[in-house]
C-alpha cells in the first residue's frame, strides 16, 4: 500500500516529508556558509571593480553636464529651426545663464563643447568676463561686437550635438568620426584621426606579441612536460623567474638592453656585425615594446601549455611511430591536435593582456609604440575627457566580450585548460 | 631451433639506462615466425625494457636484434613495421574508432577504398563494427582494448608486442580478452610477443613463457613445462603455487638426491640445480601432487599436523605443518572421502620423489 503511494505521489522520506524539500533544508546550510565564504570578496569587487565600470561606461555617452550649466539657453534653443542666426531669445537666455553661472561649471561645460566645436572654450571665457559690463539688451549685437565667434552659426549649429542627455559623440570620437554641424556622421579632419590607426597598432602589436609568444612558449612547453622532474622543476622556476620581478625593473632593464648604446647594440658592434654608425633603432618604437612585452607575456603562454601538454600521455607519440608515422607527422597529426586547448587559452590569455596593456608602451613605445591603453591613459590624466576614455575602454572590452564569445564558437570555453 | 626458424632474435643483447646497472643481461632469445611469446616476471625485471628495445623505442647498450634475419638496431620505430598495443592502448582521444585504425593505413599512403575495406575488416575482426563512429573515451575499457589490438593489426604487421594490455581491465573482462587474443593469434598466425606480470595469462596464452628475473631469462619453455619442471627455485615460486622445504644435500644418486631438513627429514627428490653435497637446497613441490592418508607407497611419507582448513569450494585449502615447515600447502578436492579433515589432527602425506624437485637455494 506504501509503494503505490511512493510511486504515484512525490518520493517522500521515512519521515513523510516530500526529498526534495527534505533535500534542500539539509543543502541550506551549505549554501549559506559557502556564500558567507564568499562575501567578502563579492563585496570588494562590487565596490571596487564593477561599480567603477558601470559609472565609466555610463561616462561613455554621458552628456547631460551641459544641460545643467545652460538648461533654458537649450529650452529655447530646440525651437531655432537652425537656419541662419538664433532669435535673440537664445543670444539673451545663453547671456544671462553664462553671466550667472559658476566658472568652474561654466569651465567644465566649455570643455565639453569645445569637443564639439574648438574655439567655445575660450569664446566662453573671454565672454563671461565682458558681460559683466552689459547690463540690458538687446544682447545679440553686444555679444557680437565681444567676440564675432558669436555670429558665427557654426558655433550653434555645434550646440545641437549636446541637447540629448545622452550621446555617441565620444564613440564617434574614439573611431576618428564625428557628428557635424547638422548631425550626420563624418570623418575627423585628416590631421585629427589618431584612433584608427591607434586601434590598428594595438591589434597589431598584440597580435605579433600572441604569435612571438606561441612560437617562442610552444617549444618550451614541450620540454618542459617531457623532462623528468628535477629537470623540468629547475626550467618552470626559469619559467616562472619574471613573474618574481617588478615588471618596471624588467622593462627598465630591457631599456638598458636595447637602447642605442645600450648592451645588444654594443655587443654587435663589438663583434664587428654592424658598423658603428649603423646601430639598430630598437628602442622607443613598436619594435622595442613587441619586444618587451613577449619578454613579459611569455609566462601567460608558457603555464597553459604546459599543464595541457602535461596530460599528453608520451604513448601517444610512440604509438603513433609505432604505426609508421615518421616524427613529424606524428607531432603534427597526434601531438599538435591534443595541444591546441593550451594554445588557445595561451593565446586568448596573451592576447586580453597585451591589448589593454599600458606600462610598457608608454616607457619603451616612444611616439611610434603608444597603445589604445596610453591614450586612455593621456585623457584620463592629461586632457581629462573622461567620456572619451570611458568610450576607449568599452571598445577594448566589446572586442574582448566578441573574442571570448567567437573563441567559445569555435574552441568552446571548456576546452580551455589553465592548470 | 635452427637459424631460418628464428623470426626475432636477440644476440648478447645488454641495457643500461644509467650506465652503472645492467636491466637486460646477456639477453639471447629467438622466436620462430607464429609463435605466441610470453614474458613473464616480475616489475622492474626487464621484460618491458626488452619489448622497448624491439619496439625500436630504446636502443640496445651492447648486441644486435635481428628481425628476419636483418639487424634492426638502427631502424627508427616508424620503419620497423611492428604494431604494438600499449599498456593503456594509447588511442588518439582526438580520432574516432575508425581514424585511429585508419591512421597506420593513411601513413602507408594507402587508397581510400583499400583502408576502408581494412578498417571494415578491422572492426569486423573485434566485433565492433557498429562502433566505428564513436570517440575512444565513449567506450568501455574492452571496447577500447579491442580497438587498440585492432590498430595494431591492421596494417599487417609481421610482428605484435603486447605490454600489458589486459592491465587495466577487471577480472572477468580480462579472461575474456585473452581467449579473444589467443583465437586471433591462431586464426591470422601473426607471431606475438607479450609482456605481462601474470602468470595466468602467461599460462592460458603463450605457446613458450619466458619468465624474466633481474634482467635474465630464467627459464624459457612451453607453460605445462614451466610448471611441472622449474629449474630454479625462482620459476618454482614465480608460476604456480609451490611448497617449499629447505634442507641440504646429504647424498646425490645420479638423477636424484636426498635433501635433509633442518628438522632432520630426508627427502628424496630429482636433482636439478644442486651440484656437491652439503649444497643449501629448496625442494619444490606443487600442492596438488601431494596425497593424504594414500595407500600407494611413494618414496616420501611424513608426518604432519594439519593448522588451518579453508573452504574454497572446490577443493579445500589445508595448511599443514611437515618437515619443519608449517606453510606447507595441501590442496584437498572436495570429495567425500576427504572431508573428515579436523583442525589439530595428524595425517599421512606422501608424494613421489619425481614429483619433488632439488632447486637452488637463493
Amino acid at each position: 500500500m506504501n509503494q503505490t503511494q511512493t510511486s504515484t505521489g512525490p518520493i517522500l522520506t521515512t519521515d513523510g516529508i516530500p526529498l526534495k524539500v527534505s533535500l534542500k533544508k539539509a543543502e541550506r546550510i551549505n549554501k549559506i556558509r559557502a556564500f558567507l565564504l564568499v562575501l567578502p570578496l563579492l563585496a570588494f569587487i562590487l565596490i571596487t571593480f564593477l561599480v567603477p565600470i558601470g559609472d565609466m561606461l555610463a561616462r561613455s555617452v554621458d552628456d547631460r553636464q551641459i544641460n545643467t550649466v545652460f538648461p533654458k539657453t537649450f529650452e529655447v534653443y530646440k525651437k531655432w529651426d537652425r537656419q541662419g542666426l538664433p532669435s535673440e531669445e537664445v543670444y539673451k537666455t545663453m547671456f544671462f545663464e553664462l553671466k550667472n553661472s559658476e566658472g568652474y561649471s561654466v569651465g567644465k561645460a566649455s570643455t565639453r563643447m569645445n569637443y564639439s566645436k574648438s574655439g567655445w572654450k575660450s569664446l566662453l571665457k573671454k565672454s563671461k568676463r565682458k558681460f559683466k559690463k552689459i547690463e540690458e539688451g538687446p544682447f545679440k549685437e553686444q555679444m557680437i561686437a565681444i567676440d564675432k565667434k558669436w555670429a558665427d552659426p557654426e558655433y550653434w549649429l555645434a550646440l545641437g550635438q549636446m541637447v540629448d542627455p545622452t550621446t555617441m559623440g565620444y564613440y564617434l570620437n574614439a573611431v576618428d568620426l564625428k557628428y557635424d554641424s547638422s548631425k550626420n556622421i563624418v570623418q575627423q579632419k585628416e590631421n585629427r584621426r589618431i584612433y584608427n590607426k591607434t586601434w590598428i597598432k594595438t591589434f597589431k602589436v598584440s597580435l605579433l606579441v600572441t604569435l612571438f609568444c606561441l612560437l617562442l612558449g610552444y617549444p618550451i612547453s614541450y620540454l618542459l612536460a617531457t623532462l623528468p622532474m628535477k629537470y623540468s622543476n629547475l626550467l618552470m622556476i626559469c619559467v616562472l623567474l619574471p613573474f618574481w620581478t617588478s615588471l618596471l625593473v624588467r622593462t627598465v632593464a630591457w631599456m638598458v638592453m636595447l637602447q642605442q648604446k645600450g648592451v645588444l647594440n654594443n655587443l654587435l658592434v663589438m663583434s664587428n656585425l654592424i658598423a658603428d654608425e649603423n646601430r639598430f633603432q630598437l628602442m622607443y618604437n613598436q619594435t622595442a615594446v613587441v619586444i618587451v612585452m613577449t619578454q613579459i607575456l611569455l609566462p601567460f603562454m608558457v603555464l597553459p601549455l604546459y599543464s595541457v601538454m602535461k596530460t599528453i600521455s608520451p604513448t601517444y607519440m610512440r604509438a603513433a611511430l609505432n604505426l609508421g608515422a615518421s616524427p613529424m607527422h606524428a607531432f603534427y597529426k597526434i601531438y599538435m591536435p591534443n595541444s591546441v586547448p593550451g594554445v588557445s587559452a595561451g593565446c586568448l590569455l596573451v592576447f586580453i593582456i597585451a591589448i589593454g596593456y599600458y606600462i610598457t608602451p608608454e616607457l619603451v613605445g616612444g611616439k611610434d609604440g603608444q597603445m589604445v591603453g596610453n591614450w586612455i591613459a593621456y585623457h584620463l590624466k592629461t586632457t581629462l575627457n573622461w567620456g572619451l576614455c570611458a568610450s576607449l575602454g568599452a571598445i577594448l572590452l566589446a572586442m574582448m566580450t566578441v573574442l571570448y564569445w567567437a573563441y567559445n564558437k569555435i574552441v568552446g570555453i571548456e576546452n580551455i585548460k589553465l592548470g | 631451433m635452427s637459424q631460418k626458424d628464428s623470426f626475432v632474435k636477440f644476440e648478447k643483447v645488454d641495457k643500461s639506462y644509467d650506465g652503472e646497472i645492467l636491466v637486460v643481461k646477456d639477453l639471447n632469445l629467438d622466436v620462430p615466425k607464429g609463435e605466441f611469446l610470453t614474458m613473464l616476471g616480475p616489475s622492474g625485471s626487464g621484460k618491458t625494457t626488452v619489448l622497448m628495445m624491439l619496439a625500436g623505442f630504446e636502443t640496445p647498450t651492447s648486441g644486435e636484434i635481428y628481425l628476419d634475419g636483418n639487424p634492426i638496431s638502427s631502424i627508427p620505430p616508424n620503419k620497423r613495421g611492428i604494431g604494438m598495443v600499449f599498456q593503456n592502448y594509447a588511442l588518439f582521444p582526438h580520432m574516432t574508432v575508425k581514424e585511429n585504425l585508419a591512421f597506420p593505413l593513411e601513413v602507408r599512403k594507402m587508397e581510400k577504398t583499400e583502408i576502408d575495406e581494412k578498417v571494415g575488416n578491422a572492426l569486423a575482426m573485434v566485433e565492433l563494427q557498429d562502433f566505428g563512429n564513436r570517440m575512444p573515451l565513449q567506450l568501455s575499457g574492452g571496447q577500447q582494448q579491442r580497438v587498440a589490438l585492432a590498430r595494431s593489426l591492421v596494417f599487417e604487421p609481421r610482428l605484435v608486442l603486447m605490454d600489458e594490455p589486459l592491465g587495466a581491465l577487471d577480472k572477468n573482462l580480462r579472461e575474456q580478452m585473452q581467449y579473444e587474443i589467443k583465437h586471433i593469434h591462431e586464426k591470422i598466425g601473426i607471431t606475438v610477443v607479450y609482456v605481462t606480470h601474470d602468470q595466468s595469462e602467461a599460462l592460458t596464452m603463450s605457446n613458450r613463457i619466458a619468465v624474466f628475473n633481474d634482467g635474465k631469462i630464467q627459464q624459457i619453455s612451453s607453460p605445462d613445462i614451466l610448471y611441472e619442471k622449474p629449474n630454479s627455485s625462482f620459476v618454482a615460486q614465480f608460476i604456480g603455487e609451490n611448497n617449499q622445504l629447505k634442507g641440504k644435500v646429504k647424498s646425490i644418486n645420479g638423477e636424484n638426491c636426498i635433501v635433509t631438513t633442518e628438522s632432520g627429514d630426508d627427502i628424496h627428490a630429482l636433482k636439478i640445480n644442486v651440484n656437491n653435497n652439503g649444497d643449501g637446497s629448496l625442494v619444490s613441490l606443487r600442492p596438488e601432487r601431494v596425497a593424504i592418508n594414500s595407500s600407494e607407497n611413494f618414496e616420501n611419507n611424513f608426518d604432519a599436523k594439519v593448522k588451518e582448513l579453508i573452504y574454497l569450494g572446490d577443493h579445500i585449502r589445508s595448511r599443514v605443518e611437515v618437515c619443519g615447515n608449517d606453510q606447507f600447502i595441501v590442496k584437498i578436492p572436495n570429495s567425500y572421502k576427504e572431508a573428515n579433515l579436523k583442525e589439530g589432527s595428524t595425517v599421512k602425506l606422501s608424494w613421489k620423489a619425481s614429483d619433488s624437485r632439488a632447486l637452488d637455494l637463493n
